[in-house]
C-alpha cells in the first residue's frame, strides 16, 4: 500500500498543456501535406502513389482537373517523395477538423504540356482559413460549462473502425492527455451523452446499431466522425459490406482527419464540436 | 517437412502430389479430399504436426476448381507444409475436420459463407462470417462483384443457443459495448452470479478485406494491410510484405530487417503495457493504470518518433522500410528504451505490490492447457495455458535468427499468468531492441522495387504481440493480387474465452476478456 501512495505522490505532472500551448510533436510527425499548387509541375506521380484515392485526377483535353481529398488521406506522405518538383511538403499540422466536409477538399485545374505536365495553374479552389481559429483550454472548459453545466459526456461508437481510432481516444483518458481536466468525459450509454463519437468505415452490420444509438441520444445531439475512415471509408470504402463515412448513414457536425488523428487532434474536433453546441442553443 | 511429406505421398501413392514449392520453407502438396480427414489425422498424431489455418481459393475461371489449403507446421522445423485439395463446382463439398479439430470450426464455418462450399459433417454448420440477414450470397466468389449492393439491412436474426433449466437467464451484450472497445456480441447464460456458458457473434466489424486486397495495386495493398487490426499495423503490414518479399524472390537487406525487427518489438512492448494497465483497472487499481498509460505514451511517441506515426503507419514496404533512421532517431531509441525500462520496472513492482490485485487475477479465467492444446489456442492466451508457440522462434524472420531470446510459457492458465507471459514477453523486447540495435548493420534499408511475379503463392507469417499472424497472397499480372488470406492470431483464440469464462462469475467477465485481448476487426476484416 505504501509503494502505492508513494508512486501515486512522487509521480509529478505529467499532463501535457495542450491547447493552451502547441503540441508536443516529434520531428519525423507527418501531419498535412501541403500542395503549392502553383508550382506543381505533375500531379501523376503522386496521384498514382496515393494508397486511398485522396488525389484523383480527371483529364481532359490539354488539361487536368486535380482533386484532393484531405478526409481521404491517411498522411503516408507518399505524395510529396515522389513529386520532385518540391512543390508537395509533409507538414506537422495535424488541427484539420471541420464542421465542413467541402472544407477537406481542394482543386486545381491545369494546362497541360504535350507531355502531360503542368503548363500553367488555371483555376484552384480556395481554403477559408478563418474556420481554423480555435478556443485556448480555458475558454473552452468555460463554454462548455456555460452550455452544459458542467461536463461533455461523449458516447464512443466503433461503427466499423480496424481500433486505431480507439487506441488514440483511449489515449485521450491517460494521464498524459487527460482530457477530463476539460470536464469531458466518456460514459455508457448514449442516453447520457452529449456527443457521439462515431468511428468507420460504417459496416453493413454496424449500420443499424449505429443508426439506434443515435435515435437514443437525447437532443441537441452532435456527432463527431473520427479519422479517415469515418470521414470517408477510407482505404475501404464503398463496397458491398461497408456504407463508407459516417454521414452516409447519420448526420455528422465534425469531421477530424487523421489515420488515426492523433489525441491533440482529437480534443481540438471535439472542442470545435462544443462550439457548435453553443452556437445552436 | 520433406520427409513428412514424402512419408504422405508414399502411404497415399497415387493420390497425393508434390506441387512446385519456390521456397525450401514452404513444401506444397495436393490432395484428395476423400483422404483428407486421414491424412490430417496421420499428420497430426504420426508426425505430431500442428493444423495452423484452413483457406479457400476460387480457382474455378482459371483452373475449373476451387482450392481448400491446409497449412501445417512441426515443432523444431522452419518449413510449412500446405496440402491443396480440388473441390468440383459440381460437387462444392468437402469433408470436415471440426469435430476431431474443434479448432477449425470458424474456420470451415467461413469458407462455408465466403465460399459456397460446404462442410460436410460440420457439428455446427450455422453461418458465421455472413450474419443470418445477409442474403445468399458468396463474397470470395469470383463471380460476386466487390461493388455489388446488398438489400438493406434489417436486424440480425441469429438464434441463440436456448438456455435450459431453472433460474438460468440470458444476458445479452453488445453489439454496442459499454466501453470504448470493438463491437461484437456476447450471450451469456448466467445461474445468478456464475456463467454457464458465453455464445459470441462476431464479423460486426467486417469490411470486405479480403476482398478489396483483389482490387488495389500491391503498393496500395500495404496500406490495406496495415488497417486490417489497428494495434497491429506494423505487424499485419510486416506479414503482409514479407509473403509479397517470398512471392516475388526479393532480398530485404539486413539493415531493413533488423529495423522490423526493432519496431515488430516496440508494438509488442506498447500493446502488453496497455494491457498490463487495462487488466489493472478492471480489478480497480487504478494508480497502476494511470501509470502504465504514461509508460505507454513514452513508446508510441518513441513510435511517432521512428516512423512519423504514433502506431507504426506507412513505415514498412515491399522491400523493407520506408526511411531510414538518422543518428538522432537512433539516439532517442536509445535513450527512450532505458526509460521505458526504468518505468516498467517500476510499473511491475508496483502490480505485484498488491495482494488483493494478485487475489483477484489468480485462478480467474482458468484455461486448462489440454484444453488450450485441444482448441489451437496461440499467442499470449496460448503461451499461458502451456503451448509453446512462437514464430519468432519457430518461423524466424527478419532478425529473429540472430537474437537471443527466451519464450516464456506457464501452465498456470489464469488471469494473472496471461499478464505474467505479457510481462516477461516486454523484458525479453527491451534486451532485443538493445541488442539489435548495438548490431545495426550499414546498407540499405529497402531492396530497389520492382515488379511482382504474376502467379505466384506464398506465405508471410509474424509472431504479432497477440500471437501468430499468417498471410497468403498468390499474386496477379500487373503487380497485383489474385488473394489474400489473412488470419490474425483472434480468429484462433475465442474459443479460449468461451472457455475461460465458464463458471466464473460475471463480474470477471471484463478482466478476462482484457487478459486476451482480442481483436474484432482482425477477427472481421
Ligand atoms: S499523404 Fe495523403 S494525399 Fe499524400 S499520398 Fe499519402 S494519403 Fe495520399
Amino acid at each position: 500500500m505504501f509503494k502505492i501512495l508513494q508512486k501515486a505522490l512522487t509521480t509529478g505532472v505529467v499532463t501535457a498543456p495542450y491547447p493552451r500551448v502547441p503540441a508536443r510533436l516529434s520531428e519525423s510527425f507527418r501531419g498535412k501535406p501541403e500542395f503549392d499548387l502553383a508550382r506543381w509541375k505533375d500531379a501523376r506521380p503522386a496521384a498514382d502513389v496515393c494508397p486511398t484515392e485522396a488525389i484523383t485526377l480527371v483529364e481532359g483535353e490539354a488539361a487536368r482537373r486535380v482533386t484532393i481529398d484531405y478526409g481521404r488521406c491517411v498522411f503516408c506522405g507518399q505524395c510529396a517523395e515522389v513529386s520532385s518538383d518540391g512543390a508537395v511538403r509533409v507538414t506537422r499540422e495535424f488541427e484539420m477538423a471541420t464542421r465542413d466536409r467541402r472544407d477537406l477538399i481542394r482543386t486545381a485545374e491545369y494546362a497541360l504540356n504535350p507531355d502531360g505536365s503542368h503548363r500553367a495553374l488555371t483555376s484552384a479552389s480556395t481554403v477559408d482559413r478563418a474556420r481554423a481559429a480555435e478556443a485556448s483550454g480555458r475558454e473552452l472548459r468555460e463554454k462548455i460549462r456555460s452550455t452544459l453545466g458542467r461536463s461533455l459526456a461523449i458516447r464512443e461508437v466503433d461503427a466499423g473502425s480496424c481500433n486505431g481510432c480507439e487506441l488514440e481516444i483511449i489515449a485521450l483518458n491517460n494521464p498524459v492527455h487527460d482530457i477530463e481536466r476539460f470536464g469531458i468525459h466518456f460514459v455508457a450509454s448514449p442516453r447520457h451523452a452529449d456527443m457521439l463519437l462515431v468511428t468507420g468505415p460504417v459496416t453493413r452490420n454496424m449500420e443499424m446499431a449505429l443508426r439506434k444509438t443515435y435515435q437514443a441520444t437525447p437532443e441537441p445531439r452532435v456527432v463527431v466522425a473520427v479519422g479517415t475512415c469515418g470521414i470517408s471509408g477510407g482505404i475501404f470504402g464503398v463496397n458491398y459490406a461497408t456504407r463508407g463515412g459516417v454521414d452516409q448513414v447519420i448526420p455528422v457536425d465534425v469531421f477530424i482527419p487523421g489515420c488515426p488523428p492523433r489525441p491533440e487532434a482529437l480534443l481540438h474536433g471535439i472542442l470545435l464540436a462544443v462550439d457548435r453546441i453553443s452556437s445552436a442553443r | 517437412m520433406m520427409a513428412v511429406c514424402q512419408n504422405l505421398l508414399d502411404n497415399f501413392p497415387g493420390r497425393m502430389r508434390l506441387l512446385e514449392s519456390r521456397s525450401a520453407n514452404e513444401i506444397y502438396a495436393s490432395l484428395d479430399t476423400a483422404d483428407l480427414q486421414e491424412v490430417t489425422r496421420s499428420l497430426l498424431t504420426q508426425h505430431g504436426a500442428r493444423l495452423v489455418t484452413v483457406f479457400a481459393e476460387d480457382r474455378v475461371n482459371v483452373e475449373g476448381a476451387f482450392y481448400n489449403y491446409y497449412v501445417f507446421e512441426r515443432r523444431g522445423d522452419p518449413a510449412y507444409l500446405i496440402l491443396r485439395a480440388a473441390i468440383a463446382p459440381e460437387q462444392p463439398r468437402f469433408p470436415s475436420l471440426a469435430v476431431e479439430l474443434p479448432g477449425v470450426n470458424w474456420q470451415e464455418r467461413e469458407i462455408q459463407d465466403w465460399f459456397g462450399l460446404e462442410a460436410a459433417g460440420h457439428p455446427n454448420p450455422r453461418r458465421v462470417a455472413l450474419h443470418d440477414n445477409w442474403p445468399d450470397v458468396h463474397p470470395l466468389r469470383k463471380d460476386f462483384a466487390l461493388h455489388q449492393v446488398l438489400p438493406p439491412f434489417e436486424g440480425e436474426q441469429h438464434e441463440y443457443r436456448p438456455t435450459l433449466g431453472e433460474g438460468v437467464f440470458q444476458v445479452p451484450v453488445g453489439p454496442v459495448h459499454a466501453g470504448i472497445i470493438e463491437p461484437g456480441h456476447f450471450n451469456f447464460a448466467v445461474a445468478g452470479e456464475p456463467i454457464l456458458y458465453l455464445q459470441l457473434r462476431m464479423f460486426y466489424t467486417h469490411k470486405g478485406t479480403e476482398k478489396l486486397f483483389e482490387h488495389l495495386p500491391i503498393h496500395r495493398a500495404v496500406f490495406l494491410a496495415e488497417s486490417i487490426s489497428g494495434d497491429s499495423s506494423f505487424s499485419h503490414g510486416t506479414a503482409f510484405c514479407q509473403a509479397i518479399e517470398r512471392a516475388a524472390d526479393i532480398e530485404v537487406p539486413f539493415r531493413a530487417r533488423v529495423m522490423r525487427t526493432i519496431l515488430l518489438e516496440l508494438e509488442r512492448i506498447y500493446n502488453h503495457v496497455a494491457d498490463i494497465g487495462a487488466i489493472a483497472t478492471d480489478v480497480g487499481f487504478v494508480v497502476a493504470n494511470a501509470h502504465a498509460g504514461s509508460l505507454r505514451e513514452s513508446v508510441v511517441t518513441l513510435n511517432e518518433e521512428l516512423t512519423g506515426s504514433r502506431l507504426l503507419r506507412g513505415c514498412v514496404c515491399v522491400g523493407g522500410v520506408r526511411r531510414d533512421w538518422t543518428r538522432r532517431q537512433r539516439e532517442t531509441l536509445e535513450t527512450t528504451l532505458g526509460l521505458v525500462e526504468h518505468g516498467f520496472g517500476e510499473l511491475v513492482a508496483l502490480v505485484k505490490s498488491s495482494d488483493s490485485t494478485r487475489d483477484r487475477l489468480q485462478r480467474t479465467g482458468y484455461l486448462h492447457p489440454d484444453k488450450a492444446k485441444a482448441l489451437g489456442i496461440v499467442g499470449v492466451g496460448g503461451r499461458a495455458s502451456g503451448v509453446d508457440l512462437d514464430a519468432r522462434r519457430d518461423h524466424p524472420y527478419a532478425a529473429y535468427d540472430c537474437l537471443d531470446f527466451r519464450v516464456p510459457v506457464y501452465t498456470d492458465g489464469d488471469v494473472l499468468h496471461r499478464m505474467q507471459v505479457r510481462i516477461d514477453e516486454v523484458r525479453e523486447s527491451i534486451g532485443m531492441i538493445r541488442a539489435a540495435l548495438a548490431h545495426l548493420p550499414d546498407g540499405p534499408h529497402r531492396a530497389p522495387a520492382q515488379d511482382i511475379p504474376a502467379g505466384r503463392c506464398a506465405l508471410g507469417v509474424v509472431e504479432g504481440w497477440r500471437g501468430e499472424i499468417i498471410h497468403w497472397v498468390r499474386t496477379a499480372p500487373g503487380n497485383r493480387l489474385e488473394r489474400c488470406k489473412i488470419k490474425d492470431p483472434s480468429v484462433n483464440n475465442w474459443p479460449a474465452l468461451v472457455e475461460a469464462v465458464e463458471d466464473n462469475i460475471i463480474a470477471d467477465f471484463p478482466v478476462i476478456n482484457k487478459s486476451f485481448n482480442l481483436s474484432y476487426s482482425g477477427t472481421d476484416r
